[in-house]
């Protein structure tokens, strides 16, 4: 029994003892010498393991007397997460070693935050969630104060620590609500105690409670107050890797636990998410408005796109599902091509994140000016690119199951977010000439820009086939 | 043969493709090749659209040339032309070697230019022969994208308002129309566009906070869709973007905005709006209507008063797509022949009168009207061919915009006599605001320094204006080319919304009674279809 169920957790098992080999090679070599080698390793590892979660058959096992389940829900959510991750690390190095934040921690801590998102992705049980959840937010805050001698970032993990341990506190408190009023903690013991047409309100209690603290982790509005100041404050790369997999893994997370432990009752949650979703997408949108850091910017947008997201949890169908899944991957893709570019923003070698540094990109740096015109194009869902048909996909959802209002919310917000999108397409084509951004990203940085933007054009044709995954994933979970 | 239409709407985007991998620098000889890549591209366009125009039987009013293939999230990629699409294929690929022949003298990142023109013929052609509704939002909503750039970048002095304000406007409309599309899906089932044709969207009233609404469903769809497409067109109160995005945009910019894309809007009423809420329709018609009428006078006043020529002219536009809307919305047989001819007519005339703009702009660089007078002393050939392009905009009879405009009163007086009346006035004031620019700009003594050493027309600016003169001439005299192609289609479409509406026409002629006796018939057939 035991050895089946280590063999159905082997990619979390792997991983970390992968996490704890590179620690202790890392403390035994003495420092740094072997950064960059470790983050390689890392990187290869995040894709083996990708790899391995991928070949897998497409049934649903469960370990540690349902405590763990890896279904193909699991399995798409931890690829893609695996895969941005490991695109994160590879793109963030030259921009370490320019700042000479090049530490052996780096990809330990990222592994290590890697298997808690691995863990949230396939908990079943209130405390597998948490420890995933917690193992997963300690490797973050200490990755957003990664930068110790900025007092921004000091700052920024500070501010992160402070109001993720509320967060936590919150879910905790949700979490033995619900314990008390369901008797179990296991998904399937609470559906199984849902009886009626509504929750008994401890259970709601408990219910609104765990989707604050989940709210807080996909940074949907109103606990969303974090995020624009830790997406300034960490560095660059951790700042995108924070926009990228966690957000992910959270947002796996909170819909496997509607679905599958409230999934009966979808008008009680529906009315609560639904409303994280119309404002996060409101508020995303208007509080971008005046932003002129692009880093600030991109941390609005992401609330946005969270609130998007959440339209397919709100819809709380199979297609809900399957486009909460999609948009989530379209999103990954666009945003580790837009930090991909970010990443390589300096002049005269220093880093600069405004807006303004834009200017007239298309000059000095056409092809990648054209590359982040389609991938902001993109953000702002405009058709044909990827961010339409995850627009779209969500509205389907969303309309379908009569929140019609809610999308006319979403998409009233989705213009608004275009003026700010198309304002740095703005900067880069028809602003004033100003001094040029530095030529001299490293070439893995251009060619995921480049490559972000060709997948989001190409990407039109049959979307790569992740709508058939998606769609198998989302079955595995709404049965 | 059998992906006509795929070859028609996709080469151009692959002329912009090898443009952008093979042709490189900004030197002279790059941009002169990217500028004949251009033009040999767009011309092959249309000689492969002529194919497909002289093949397309008139008679057959579903469609034709359809192309099917499975596409992603249960949609499909569908094209196909009838009656009412086939002619704006036509005009867009006619009219694109013209406007790349107008960006001759551009020399600020012309490979890019040319490259922003093919994208854009693309996804205009691509909205004429869409047949899945969201493959048609695709092409209409992608070509913001293009246009958004050519003002922005190519524009003139306040280039960035107009480029965000045109953006703006129209991405707000059409998003509307998304979540109605998307809805619709829902209801039927399917975005093919032939099955919604003949779908019947519920029309029962509905009350929503209180308020009941007649027409339910397809009033509130039909709103949606009148969001996207009277920003489009553009309808008075929403015309606002117009003026601002032509005066700004380059002389090309113009012409395919005037001729093309606003006929967008029009072809949007006539494939969705009329033929798929009926009822919807009907009873905001009379609205619409006078809409319509409001936007003749009121913009053809504001014409009249401009400084500034290409103003003038979009102001001009806004009441000229007035007469447009009013004839779709009478739903008769005239109107909808009348609104599809002056759409085409504005196509040629309109575009022809940017062209008129742009060539003295590119020999003084200022669109002043005050700053001109005199022209025909030193530029005869220029002064004939403003004179034929201002008397079709007027809608002197032998000139193409006399058809379209007498067709749509013919049909709106029929249906509302008063808005014909007010309408009626627009057409005096056209005269007025179109002969008053030509006076000041052409007639009197050549008394401006600036002006002495003005040249007439070279030998491309009279290849362009030559086949718009042609058409603007050949359809005046002859409107059955048009007519006789869109007929068969307008009767359908008419006979379909009579139908749902339970309207008989009173002065049926013999073919609309064989139309009416056959409806009757398949009533009696299927007794569930006669409920309304």
């Amino acid at each position: 029994m035991t050895s089946v169920d280590l063999s159905i957790a082997l990619p979390e098992i792997l991983l970390s003892l992968w996490a704890m080999v590179a620690l202790l090679a890392g403390a035994y070599f003495g420092k740094d010498r072997l950064a960059s080698a470790l983050t390689w390793a890392t990187v290869a590892v995040f894709i083996l393991i990708a790899v391995l979660v991928g070949v897998q058959d497409l049934e649903t096992h469960e370990a540690f007397g349902g405590l763990f389940v890896e279904d193909s829900f699991a399995r798409f959510a931890k690829m893609a997460m695996l895969l941005a991750g490991a695109a994160v690390l590879v793109m963030g190095m030259d921009y370490l070693e320019r700042a000479k934040m090049m530490k052996f921690e780096y990809p330990i801590l990222v592994a290590l935050s890697m298997v808690g998102m691995m863990v949230m992705v396939s908990a079943q049980d209130l405390i597998t969630l948490y420890m995933g959840l917690e193992l997963q937010s300690l490797a973050l805050y200490v990755l957003a104060a990664f930068r110790r001698d900025s007092v921004k970032a000091t700052e920024a993990g500070l501010k992160y620590f402070v109001l993720g341990a509320l967060a936590s506190g919150l879910l905790l408190y949700g979490a033995s609500l619900t314990y008390g009023y369901a008797g179990t903690t296991r998904f399937d013991g609470i559906a199984s105690v849902i009886t009626g047409e509504h929750l008994p309100v401890g259970l709601l209690m408990g219910l609104a409670f765990m989707l604050a603290g989940l709210a807080f982790k996909v940074s949907a509005v109103p606990f969303h107050m974090w995020t624009p100041d830790v997406y300034e404050g960490a560095p660059t790369p951790v700042t995108a890797f924070f926009a990228t997999a966690p957000k992910v893994a959270a947002m796996a997370l909170l819909t496997r636990l509607v679905i599958d432990a409230f999934g009966a009752v979808p008008g009680d949650w529906g009315q609560i998410v639904g409303l994280l979703a119309g404002l996060s997408m409101v508020v995303g949108a208007v509080g971008a408005l005046g932003q002129r850091n692009l880093k600030r910017l991109m941390a609005y947008s992401s609330i946005t796109h969270m609130g998007f997201a959440l339209l397919g949890v709100t819809a709380g169908t199979e297609a809900g599902v399957k486009a909460t899944l999609l948009y989530m991957a379209i999103y990954l893709t666009m945003s580790v091509g837009v930090f991909a570019f970010m990443l390589t923003m300096r002049r005269e070698g220093r880093v600069v994140s405004s807006i303004d540094d834009l200017n007239m990109l298309s000059k000095t740096q056409p092809i990648q000016a054209l590359a982040m015109l389609v991938l902001f194009f993109s953000l702002a869902g405009v058709p044909p690119f990827l961010g339409f048909w995850a627009k779209f996909a969500v509205l389907s959802a969303v309309i379908s199951s009569g929140y019609v209002f809610l999308a006319v919310v979403g998409v009233i917000s989705s213009v608004i977010a275009a003026f700010y999108y198309i304002r740095v397409v703005y900067f880069m084509y028809f602003g004033t000439e100003g001094d040029p951004l530095d030529n001299d990203g490293a070439p893995a940085q251009r060619w995921m820009t480049l490559g972000a933007a060709a997948i989001t054009i190409l990407g039109v044709i049959n979307l790569f086939g992740i709508e058939g995954a998606a769609a198998v994933a989302a079955q595995a979970l709404v049965q | 043969m059998l992906s006509l239409l795929s070859i028609i709407t996709f080469l151009p985007a692959a002329a912009a493709l090898i443009a952008a991998v093979f042709l490189h620098g900004e030197d002279e000889v790059a941009q002169r090749n990217a500028k004949w890549l251009a033009l040999v591209a767009t011309l092959a366009t249309f000689a492969i659209s002529l194919i497909l125009l002289f093949s397309f039987d008139p008679s057959d009013t579903g469609f034709q040339f359809v192309e099917e293939h499975a596409w992603i999230m249960g949609l499909t990629y569908k094209l196909g032309v009838d009656g009412i699409s086939v002619l704006f294929v036509l005009l867009t690929t006619f009219l694109m070697p013209i406007a790349i022949g107008a960006c001759w003298n551009v020399t600020h990142r012309v490979k890019e230019y040319m490259i922003a023109f093919l994208l854009l013929e693309t996804l205009m052609i691509g909205v004429f022969v869409a047949l899945d509704m969201v493959l048609f939002y695709l092409f209409f909503e992608a070509g913001l994208i293009p246009m958004f750039l050519i003002i922005g970048i190519w524009g003139g002095k306040n280039r960035i308002y107009a480029a965000f304000k045109f953006f703006l406007y129209t991405f707000i409309g059409s998003v509307l129309m998304l979540v109605a599309m998307i809805y619709m899906y829902g209801q039927a089932g399917t975005t093919d566009i032939p099955t919604l044709l003949s779908y019947e969207f519920d029309a029962g009233p509905i009350t929503l906070l209180g308020w009941q609404i007649a027409g339910g469903a397809q009033t509130l769809l039909f709103l949606a869709f009148f969001a996207s497409f009277a920003v489009k067109m553009p309808m008075w109160p929403v015309h606002t973007w117009l003026p601002d995005a032509h005066v700004q945009a380059p002389t090309a910019g113009s012409v395919v905005l005037a001729a093309v894309l606003l006929k967008m809007g029009g072809y949007g009423f006539l494939r969705f709006s009329l033929p798929m809420f009926p009822v919807g329709s009907e009873i905001l018609a009379p609205l619409v209507l006078w809409m319509s009428a409001i936007a003749i006078v009121y913009a053809s006043l504001v014409a009249m008063v401009q400084d500034d020529m290409k103003k003038l002219v979009a102001y001009s536009s806004v009441a000229h797509m007035g007469f447009v809307t009013m004839g779709i919305f009478a739903a008769n047989q005239q109107g909808l022949d009348g609104a599809i001819f002056q759409m085409l007519s504005h196509g040629f005339v309109s575009g022809a009168l940017f062209l008129v703009v742009g060539v003295v702009y590119d020999r003084m660089h200022t669109r002043d009207i005050d700053a001109y007078g005199g022209l025909v002393n030193r530029m005869p050939m220029y002064a004939a061919v403003f004179m034929l392009f201002t008397m079709a905009n007027v809608g002197l009879p032998g000139t193409s915009g006399f058809v379209g405009e007498f067709l749509t009163f013919m049909a709106v007086f029929q249906v509302n006599t008063w808005v014909a009346a007010v309408a009626a006035t627009g057409v005096i004031f056209s005269a007025g605001y179109g002969l008053w620019l030509y006076r000041r700009v052409i007639w009197g003594q050549l008394i401006k320094d600036s002006l002495k050493s003005i040249t007439d027309m070279d030998l491309r600016e009279k290849l362009m204006f030559a086949p718009l003169v042609v058409m603007t001439l050949l359809l005046g005299v002859y409107p059955a080319l048009i007519l006789d192609v869109i007929s068969p289609s307008t009767e359908a479409l008419v006979a379909s919304y009579n139908d749902a509406n339970g309207i008989v026409p009173e002065a049926a002629t013999s073919l609309h009674a064989v139309t009416d006796a056959s409806h009757e018939t398949a009533s009696e057939a299927a007794p569930a279809a006669s409920s309304h």
